[in-house]
């Protein structure tokens, strides 16, 4: 009786992948494991990104990534970058979650209200970057670096939560699966996982 | 003009990709990959992928170099400017239809990719990893269409500069050349 409900749960409220992917792993892990050559790259690029040289701390880097998943709406993607952020924050790891909610009254500086507003743009149509924005963030001390990174991190994140979310991959629903995630990204990095 | 320098013989995606290389890389290394690595997908139709989501983004820089690169590499200039126009009416079989389908999605959102549109590729004859692949290029040029976009990049209006580019993207791949590129010496080159 409980394997019957199970089952009926599991056909009626998971959604599966759009392609068959190895089983047992979320998100994009899953879709490293199924191509490994794209993968490689993809897993590169988000090292590089996120925790390469760069004068944005790896905290904010993750909290651009997280603020543009949850704009993009893509659960697996936000709740890792956050959990990563979170991790990296420590004992300001209410920032992350106030910045979700509302980045323009989270307790931040001027300048990442700045960089936010542009990533903002960036996710919803990347033409609105204004001159008047990059300005703001200028203003605010943001270096062209900064704003270049802050631009590629978002655009970046557009591709990777259309990438998740595109193919229905497996999004853990237990908030708690996020947080061992979240430190293994700010810890470890991003390694590619390896098909046991 | 650009929201931070860049070069100026370096218009659209060609200055960032200079401007950090580090990230430069791996973009490269998946675009090569996806666009000139072994697929059951031509590379033509690769390229009609890559021109639809740039065109649905807007992007003239991207639009322009990747039509040009499908134009060369299915040996007329029609099918890319219709696909732009309908897909659904364009002169490609019902299986790319299918998946330019998936494309003009996945450039709206993720969530927009329906099992329904997933079904009707799997029953013109799409495999899953051309399905997956299919999406993997599109959130890609969502990526590049962005960058290029977001950082207020140049794109050239003489139609010159995107035929000698689609000649280098289609004869010698997305990789950088050696040496990076070099200040031209004439206001010709690229």
């Amino acid at each position: 009786m409980g394997l019957f409900f199970f089952h009926l749960i599991y056909k009626t409220c998971i959604i599966m992948p759009h392609i068959s992917l190895p089983e047992g792993f979320p998100g994009i892990r899953s879709l490293a494991v199924y191509r490994p050559d794209t993968g490689a790259a993809l897993y590169a690029l988000a090292e590089a990104l996120l925790r390469g040289d760069s004068s944005l701390s790896q905290a904010d880097a993750e909290l651009i990534a997280a603020f543009t998943s949850s704009q993009n709406d893509c659960t697996f993607c936000t709740c890792s970058h956050a959990a990563a952020a979170r991790y990296l924050f420590g004992t300001d790891k209410e920032i992350v979650d106030a910045v979700i909610a509302d980045y323009q009254t989270a307790p931040i500086s001027e300048k990442m209200k700045t960089l936010l507003a542009i990533a903002q743009c960036v996710q919803q149509d990347a033409r609105t970057v204004s001159d008047e924005i990059v300005a703001n963030a200028r203003l605010a001390g943001a270096t062209d670096r900064e704003i270049h990174d802050t631009v590629l991190i978002a655009a970046t994140f557009c591709m990777f939560n259309r990438y998740v979310d595109g193919l229905a991959t497996l999004t853990p629903t237990n908030p708690g699966a996020y947080e061992p995630m979240g430190e293994r990204m700010a810890t470890l990095g991003y390694v590619p996982p390896k098909y046991p | 003009m650009p929201h931070i320098p860049l070069p100026e013989h370096l218009p659209g995606i060609t200055g960032l990709l200079e401007y950090r290389l580090d990230t430069a890389l791996p973009i490269r290394d998946l675009t090569q990959i996806l666009l000139r690595g072994e697929s059951t997908l031509t590379q033509g139709e690769r390229e009609l992928i890559a021109t639809i989501v740039s065109s649905r983004n807007c992007t003239n820089f991207c639009e322009a170099a990747h039509t040009k690169a499908a134009d060369m590499l299915l040996g007329e200039t029609e099918t890319a400017r219709l696909v732009k126009l309908n897909f659904e009416t364009a002169p490609v079989s019902d299986k790319m239809k299918a998946l330019l389908n998936i494309a003009a999605l996945t450039q709206k959102s993720g969530k927009s990719v329906t099992p329904e549109a997933i079904e009707r590729a799997h029953h013109a004859g799409a495999t899953d990893l051309e399905i997956h692949d299919t999406v993997l290029i599109a959130a890609l040029f969502c990526l590049y269409n962005k960058y290029v976009d977001g950082l207020a990049t140049v794109a050239p209006t003489d139609p010159a500069y995107y035929e000698t580019l689609g000649e280098r993207i289609v004869g010698r791949g997305y990789m950088r050349p050696p040496g990076g590129h070099q200040p031209p010496k004439s206001t010709n080159e690229v």
